[in-house]
């Protein structure tokens, strides 16, 4: 999902025979739903897996601020622009809190920035994508975190409490999203031949990298065990993107438009949808930093970064100063 | 005395919707998180007050318009906003030099305006008091904080200062449009308000460690509509591409 | 930042020189509870911590009072004494009202 390629660093899934204590111990607690906290014992495999998950989740949000924020200042109303600008607003504090769970764990924001900048860490692939029509602010919302909401959901039972606590929030304030982005689109779609047209060229565009937000198949997906067991990952990559397409085919039926993918059939026997995979090269060009916005969304990231550098040195020095001064006249 | 009191409104609401524009642009790329989180909450107190202006704007000139065709169907000649918020971004410190000038201004101002003969006028004016006083709070603490800082950070704002002043005096030029509305008790003379600006500014330049500039010098054009910048028209041209590019289609 | 062992959740942040230090944010909501802790930020001093606080977690009307805390400055109980500090009070059941068995005509207690 949002953390779509993270290597587990633990090799295989150990048995409880090959566990020490400390770590059988561990996996007990995780098992009876105890929560983890950050002064607690944990593997050192646990702690790094999280770091890169909670890491890329952040970035990924910080980042996914870029696309929209691309129509804020072309919005097509007030109530929009409002509407829009409130949106990615709470993309930067959902940034916020998931980089606070991950400092709990021994990495400050600056670490985990300079890796975002140096592309030591991913985000999610999604966000390399353009957004190039007004619609396209439908179809982030309604695909977009629509698919981000089916991996969130479950994350509030995660094992590790600061990051459970920190997805209890970003759902709570997420809620409001995915209807932003759909009524969008059911606006767009019931108007002008133009604006429907608009329409069908987002969801063309937006399918198959709304799929692949779910990472490789499962098959392909060799570290989902371990992390499965830790309760960091709660559900397999295949079963939210199963998720996904049943509940949202039904929604763009609604809405009139046509999902691009000819062998889209409703399978009796199985009880869902049977689907066309998306283009895994492609995901892994994208991934690997030949996406269509790779270079424009981290050159934006480390130039807001460099140019408020003076900003966070001057309030600190300031900070500091007053402090001084605050002291002396003790 | 109709048209004047709808000039009058256009000056507010296209105040707030010029500036809230200009805020909205640091969405994504402000120096830190909690920056732009702020910033964002700022651009969403103007837009949300921009709302209100420009409604009563278009009931008051009675030609069925609403604040979105206000808002997006206007060319830069017929907007009323002051030069100040209209300029450019540029860093950082510009951008809250520039909020501070206004936020200096439209605290006195609201406050006054709640006292309107106009009950509409006090209701917008009551409600945006309240945010124009934590944008107040916040942008003269960053000028201070800017100000004090590092010697970069002095360097840069006053640099922004100097930029920015000669287009903050505007506001003050009484016109007949204003002169109108002071005797109706609508609004207050602008230049009533001079010396409450002024005290801020002193003050807060003083904690911040810049010089202002004796120079009295101020460019205007924006509040008449008479010569804007050359900015306005590609932020208009930006911020109306969809109700400009189809016409009549609803969003 | 000197990294303290007995602070909060965010001990281990080892966060560089130039970095806005780590605060911890407690809010007040409409209804009169206690301060509850609602996450964390960072920022330059108290101050600004405040206005941050008030930015970020109270977009949605959610507070009328903010505390903000250094998060070197909390000192915190350690998982190893989780026994010694809570069990104690575990069989304490007389503490809790549930443990006091009365008759239904004696009305709500």
């Amino acid at each position: 999902m949002y953390a779509q390629m993270v290597k587990s660093t633990g090799k295989a899934l150990l048995s409880r025979e090959e566990m020490s204590p400390q770590e059988r111990a561990f996996q007990d607690r995780i098992d009876q739903g105890e929560k983890i906290e950050p002064k607690d014992w944990m593997p050192e495999g646990y702690r790094k897996n999280l770091i890169r998950q909670i890491g890329q989740h952040a970035h990924s949000e910080i980042v996914g601020q870029l696309p929209e924020g691309n129509w804020i200042t072309r919005a097509p109303t007030l109530e929009r622009k409002a509407n829009l600008l409130a949106k990615v607003q709470d993309e930067a504090g959902h940034g916020l809190y998931l980089y606070c769970a991950a400092e709990t764990l021994g990495v400050s924001r600056d670490q985990l920035f300079e890796m975002l900048h140096t592309g030591k860490m991913k985000y999610s692939s999604i966000f390399n994508y353009p957004t190039l029509t007004w619609a396209d602010m439908g179809a982030v919302g309604w695909l977009v975190d629509g698919a981000a909401i089916m991996n969130q959901v479950p994350l509030q039972r995660t094992s590790y409490g600061p990051y459970a606590r920190a997805m209890v929030r970003i759902c709570k304030e997420e809620s409001f999203h995915q209807r932003q982005g759909f009524q969008i689109m059911l606006t767009m779609a019931n108007g002008t031949e133009d604006q429907k047209r608009m329409a069908q060229d987002a969801l063309n565009r937006f399918w198959y990298p709304a799929l692949m937000m779910f990472g490789p198949s499962d098959k392909d997906s060799v570290h989902s065990a371990q992390s499965m067991a830790w309760k960091i990952k709660m559900n397999t990559n295949d079963e939210l993107r199963q998720k996904f397409v049943d509940e949202t085919v039904p929604q763009a039926e609604f809405l009139g438009l046509t999902v691009p993918d000819e062998h889209l059939t409703w399978n009796e026997d199985t009880g869902h949808y049977d689907y066309s995979e998306p283009d895994w090269n492609e995901f892994f060009d994208v991934i690997s930093g030949n996406g269509p916005c790779n270079t424009e969304r981290l050159e934006a990231r480390k130039m807001a970064w460099d140019d408020g550098a003076w900003v966070r040195e001057g309030m600190l020095a300031h900070a500091r100063k007053s402090q001084a001064r605050k002291a002396a006249a003790e | 005395m109709t048209e004047a009191l709808f000039e009058f409104l256009l000056r507010q609401g296209d105040n707030s919707l010029v500036l809230g524009h200009r805020v909205s642009e640091w969405c994504g790329v402000a120096p830190a998180l909690e920056e732009d989180i702020a910033l964002a909450n700022t651009a969403l107190d103007l837009i949300g007050q921009t709302r209100l202006w420009l409604e009563y704007a278009a009931e008051v000139e009675g030609k069925g318009r609403s604040a979105d065709d206000l808002a997006f169907l206007r060319d830069a000649y017929d907007f009323r906003n002051m030069l100040l918020v209209e300029l450019p971004n540029k860093d950082f410190g510009q951008t809250l030099m520039r909020q501070f000038l206004f936020d200096a201004f439209q605290v006195p101002w609201l406050t006054a305006l709640k006292s309107s003969s106009d009950q509409h006028i006090a209701d917008i004016a009551s409600k945006s008091l309240q945010e124009a006083l934590y944008h107040l709070e916040r942008s003269r603490d960053t000028v201070i904080a800017l100000g004090d800082g590092t010697k970069e950070s002095n360097a840069r704002m006053q640099e922004a200062l100097d930029r920015l002043w000669p287009y903050a005096g505007e506001v003050f030029r009484d016109d007949e449009i204003d002169i109108a509305m002071a005797k109706k008790h609508i609004a207050p003379r602008p230049s009533e308000i001079r010396q409450t600006w002024d005290a801020t500014l002193k003050e807060t330049f003083e904690a911040a460690y810049l010089t202002l500039s004796e120079d009295r010098f101020a460019h205007s054009g924006g509040r008449t509509g008479q010569r804007h910048t050359e900015h306005l028209g590609h932020m208009l041209a930006t911020m109306q591409v969809l109700q400009r590019s189809y016409p009549g289609a609803t969003w | 930042m000197s990294k303290k062992t007995d602070s909060t959740e965010n001990a281990h942040n080892t966060s560089g020189q130039d970095e806005w230090p780590l605060w911890e944010i407690f809010i007040r909501g409409q209804h009169g509870m206690s301060h509850r802790h609602v996450g964390s930020l960072h920022a330059a001093d108290s101050e600004h911590a405040i206005k941050n606080a008030r930015d970020v977690y109270t977009r949605r009307n959610e507070g009328v009072s903010i505390w903000v805390v250094r998060a070197s400055d909390i000192a915190a109980s350690s998982p190893s004494d989780k026994g010694p500090l809570f069990d104690p009070s575990r069989d304490k059941i007389y503490r809790h009202p549930t443990f006091y068995d009365l008759p239904d005509e004696a009305g709500n207690m």
